[in-house]
């Protein structure tokens, strides 16, 4: 058997260096600096996220991926404004933000769709609350719904869509609000995969057709890299960016270079830093009973 | 051809059993009150007498107990008198289901005994207008109160422990309270319906409130949505099915205190129509009245239950699926 030798995933070709360098040139939309967060538990005081800095530049694309218990969740929620940073600053335009707000979209996993409202009342939600009129707001949300592609479902109920679909008018009711940045908080856990991986391509699609940043959540490799611009991933307890990593992997992305060097030596990265090995997974290994039949040779 | 088993844990039955087995749960109770009633060597404790014979206290449709007649008879029969015949015969408390049946329909024509009393279907309505505003006065308050607790940690920490000590005094106990200070009448029997209420009702709605998925609440803020807009966009709308739910449950309830309620002070309504006619000795339409309130209760909430589906598409959308 021979191995294929990746290339480092530090390697960039020139196009792929060349969009990094105009990205770095845009304005910076989101900067977290300093950040930390400590939980009060019976066993004292965790840290959960500790020391926290970076950028989001207008229109790029970030992801943040770690293992469960990282504290990339308690992050998003932070950024969203729905918990508070223990110290530390969030900018939104270089401006100080806290609390909730419709300038930071948000999408949960679990869909959060308003049941009681149709399709379209879910997207208008945010417009009403502040203020927008109904016709206006009829007329906006159905623009977003038609971007989305549900026409065809502006009047139906959340529980009569497919998880695929109420995803979708959840991105919709997000960005309905012409929010700054879009956060997403692992938005595609709780799907199979192959609407995942349609829904991902969808989202590709929304983020290149209108002018939105992104910061996208989650803890699968594939997803991270297929999606991100620059991945930054965590380590856990506590909480703490390890690497912020350039994805090597050129733009338009498609499915196909799942399988590419870049993907593959980006991948190979990021599964060291998340997976290290270490002393604890001697005890995971199962303590397997052989199961032998009379007559088999049992090897000492 | 159906053959899935009829006990299955957790499993529906199909529309066809359902139907069966729902009128099964009302003929079973009837069949087995017919059985008493049309059988007679099934109980029948007592006799009735056809003919008296020689038996000096005895006389014709007089009810005595089979020991009586036994004894009695072999009396007369020592003495070599005329033996008196009859038939075994139920208490008077235990009308047959025929006899029932009849009162539903003589019982709304018989004439009140006297002038000021009043026809069956005055004591019916009366009797619904007193659940209807003991319930209505409860809800009036307790829903939003019940919501409020259950949408901020404030006011249900100086609603709740207290509520929660109330509930427990029973509402018939505050009877001659309510009489001393409402007077005679309606009054009493309104705040009976409202205090055996209105406690639960807090608890229950407050509840259901608190019932409601949070992460709906952060989709909100992150949405622009303010104090007010949480209230009114999100809790309240969120819950209104659930709250329907609670209500039809509660206004069972209030039925239940309605007896109680109607014995406080002038007795009135159905418990006045059926408490006279047991001292008539008019068990039928005893029976009967006491068969109303369970039907006006079951069909109110069958049609309030219909009226949901009509006024929350949403979870009608939710059970198809």
């Amino acid at each position: 058997m021979t191995r294929i030798e990746l290339p480092s995933y530090l390697e960039q070709s020139d196009e792929v260096k060349e969009r990094f360098d105009e990205i770095k040139q845009r304005e910076v939309i989101l900067e977290v600096k300093d950040l930390y967060k400590y939980f009060t538990t019976a066993k004292g005081e965790i840290t959960a996220l500790k020391n926290i800095n970076f950028k989001v530049h207008r229109r790029e694309f970030v992801c943040v991926i770690g293992a469960s218990g990282c504290g990339k969740s308690t992050l998003i929620r932070i950024l969203s404004g729905l918990e508070s940073a223990s110290t530390g600053q969030m900018l939104l335009d270089g401006e100080p933000v806290s609390g909730p707000g419709p300038d930071r979209g948000m999408v949960f996993q679990g869909y959060t769709l308003f049941p009681w409202l149709t399709v379209k009342k879910n997207v208008m939600f945010g417009l009403r609350s502040q203020g927008m009129s109904e016709a206006n707001a009829e007329g906006e949300a159905l623009q977003w719904i038609d971007l989305v592609g549900l026409e065809k479902f502006s009047e139906s109920y959340p529980d009569q869509l497919s998880g695929g679909m109420k995803q979708r008018v959840a991105i919709a009711r997000a960005l309905a609000n012409k929010p700054r940045i879009l956060l997403m908080d692992e938005p595609y856990g709780a799907l199979d995969a192959q609407t995942r991986s349609r829904m991902q391509s969808y989202l590709l699609q929304i983020w290149h057709n209108i002018d939105i940043t992104v910061l996208f959540i989650t803890h699968d490799l594939d997803e991270a890299i297929y999606l991100a611009d620059r991945i930054l991933v965590l380590k856990a307890h506590p909480g703490e960016v390890q690497e912020v990593i350039e994805v090597p992997v050129p733009r338009p992305r498609d499915p196909e270079q799942f399988m590419s060097p870049e993907f593959l030596a980006t991948r190979k990265r990021i599964d060291e830093l998340i997976h290290p090995p270490s002393d604890e997974d001697e005890d995971d290994k199962l303590n397997m009973i052989r199961l032998t039949r009379v007559g088999d040779e049992v090897e000492p | 051809m159906s053959s899935s088993p009829w006990f299955a844990p957790r499993v529906a039955l199909s529309t066809k059993r359902t139907r069966v087995l729902t009128i099964v749960s009302f003929l079973l109770p009837l069949l087995i009150w017919s059985a008493v009633s049309y059988v007679p060597f099934l109980w029948h404790p007592k006799v009735v007498v056809i003919d008296p014979g020689d038996v000096s206290y005895f006389k014709v449709d007089m009810l005595v107990d089979r020991e009586v007649f036994k004894k009695e008879s072999s009396k007369v029969e020592a003495a070599g008198k005329t033996l008196p015949t009859g038939k075994r015969a139920n208490p008077i408390y235990l009308p047959a289901p025929h006899e029932v049946a009849k009162a539903f329909v003589t019982s709304f024509t018989t004439e009140p005994q006297r002038r000021s009393e009043q026809w069956l279907h005055e004591s019916l309505w009366h009797s619904i207008t007193i659940i209807f505003w003991g319930f209505i006065l409860s809800s009036l308050v307790g829903v939003p109160i019940g919501v409020l607790c259950g949408t901020y940690a404030a006011v249900s920490r100086i609603h709740e422990p207290f509520i929660e000590f109330f509930r427990y005094l029973p509402a018939p106990a505050f009877g001659a309270l309510a009489v001393a200070i409402l007077g005679i009448y309606d009054g009493p029997k309104i705040a009976i319906i409202f205090i055996g209420t209105f406690f639960q009702q807090v608890l229950i709605v407050s509840n259901t409130t608190r019932k409601l998925d949070i992460s709906l609440l952060e989709a909100a803020l992150t949405l622009g949505a303010k104090r007010m807009q949480l209230l009114f966009k999100v809790v309240i709308p969120g819950i209104l099915p659930d709250l329907f739910r609670d209500l039809r449950i509660l206004l069972g309830w209030a039925w239940t205190y309605l007896i109680v309620a109607e014995l406080i002070g002038t007795s009135s309504g159905i418990t006045w129509f059926i408490t006279q006619q047991a001292r008539y000795k008019n068990f039928d339409n005893v029976f009967a009245a006491i068969m109303m309130i369970g039907i006006i209760g079951l069909l109110s909430d069958i049609i309030l239950a219909k009226l949901g589906k009509y006024i929350f598409p949403w979870e009608r959308s939710a059970n198809k699926a």
